[in-house]
């Protein structure tokens, strides 16, 4: 009966969407040989590099693995804050 | 004749390796191809037991690689299928006992005597791995669709690249087409996508596996069993036909015919 409410409200995803989910990370860290964390600590480097001459957003900053076939990517997006004008007059 | 070497391997253990070399072996004499098989898992045999020829072992791969046996009187011929020869692993050795280039050396020497060759690598990725792939034309990948299983086939996958052996080849082994439906075990297509390998076989979960690997029989012997098509499929393939993948769900019958109905 849980289980057929469950499926009514449809509380989670499917679990091979979940186990998808799972191997896509787990792999991506696997062939790279770039634990998780590592690129958390990237992340940080990141940022304190680029606040020394750029105004960014640290919150914004996503740095992500990625792939293509079975080839890996490191992909950084660092959005600019937007240029603060003063006016004139 | 000049024997083609397939390897088969997988990673993670109790995915099928064995039974899907039994069967693929079998496939090719059942088709009047001479094929040898090698169970290279040493120090824990099986490939006999799935053939059913565990009663007729003298000597084995050992024997043959310290040179206290020639290599015909290592192999056992299968009397149901007598184009199908096995060189067992030895029970009570290790891994050490057998090298890379020992495995290249009776490759070789087999060769010109068969038509196909196939090895039965044990789990892991260490000694007995390596000794499989070192002679291998082609290597065949097998996994199960969970997660362990995919990750370490994708491992595999990585080392075989990287021994310029690839491209592997992948069978997704024990598929429960119903449970796939329902979203609840990771389709095909997930595993394709992940991966990023050729497909070259896909088996359905099937009680005809274990009830003919009870009986010592491979499975493709067994002429009503879906698990045993697909792996004849499989040698097919591997011989260089084109043969489409087959329907894995049931659609035969009432229920088949209903369920089809309501799913379109």
């Amino acid at each position: 009966m849980a289980n057929f409410l469950d499926r009514l409200i449809n509380r989670q995803p499917k679990s091979a969407v979940q186990a998808k989910e799972r191997l896509k990370f787990v792999l991506i860290h696997d062939r790279s040989e770039i634990p998780p964390g590592v690129i958390d600590l990237l992340k940080d480097e990141i940022i304190e590099v680029i606040s020394r001459r750029i105004d960014i957003d640290p919150d914004a900053v996503r740095i992500e693995m990625s792939q293509e076939g079975r080839q890996q990517r490191l992909i950084a997006d660092i959005p600019l804050r937007p240029v603060k004008r003063r006016k004139i007059g | 004749m000049t024997a083609k070497v397939i390897t088969v391997t997988s990673g993670k253990g109790g995915v099928g390796k064995t039974t899907a070399t039994a069967n693929l072996s079998a496939a090719m004499a059942d088709s009047g191809k001479k094929v040898v098989c090698i169970d290279a898992d040493i120090g824990l045999r099986n490939l006999d037991v799935a053939l059913g020829l565990e009663n007729r072992i003298v000597y084995d791969l050992v024997d043959v690689v310290e040179g206290r046996c020639r290599i015909r009187q290592a192999m056992i011929r299968d009397k149901r299928l007598p184009e199908l020869f096995l060189i067992p692993a030895a029970q009570t050795r290790d891994k050490s006992a057998v090298s890379p280039s020992d495995m290249i050396k009776l490759c070789d020497e087999l060769r010109a005597d068969f038509d196909w060759i196939f090895i039965d690598s044990p789990a892991g990725i260490e000694r007995g791995f390596r000794n499989s792939v070192a002679p291998a034309d082609h290597i065949i990948v097998i996994t199960n669709p969970e997660v362990a299983a995919v990750r370490d086939a994708d491992r595999i996958i990585g080392l075989i690249e990287a021994e310029e052996k690839g491209p592997a080849l992948l069978i997704i082994n024990r598929i429960k087409p119903g449970m796939v439906r329902r979203g609840e075990m990771l389709s095909v297509e997930d595993i394709l996508e992940l991966l990023a390998v050729e497909l070259i076989g896909m088996v359905p979960d099937d009680e005809t596996v274990m009830i003919n690997t009870n009986r010592g029989i491979p499975v493709i012997l067994d002429g009503k069993s879906k698990a045993g098509q697909a792996f004849r499929n499989v040698a097919l393939r591997l011989s260089g036909t084109q043969v489409p993948f087959m329907e894995l769900e049931d659609q035969r019958g009432f229920i088949g015919r209903l369920k089809r109905i309501i799913r379109n």
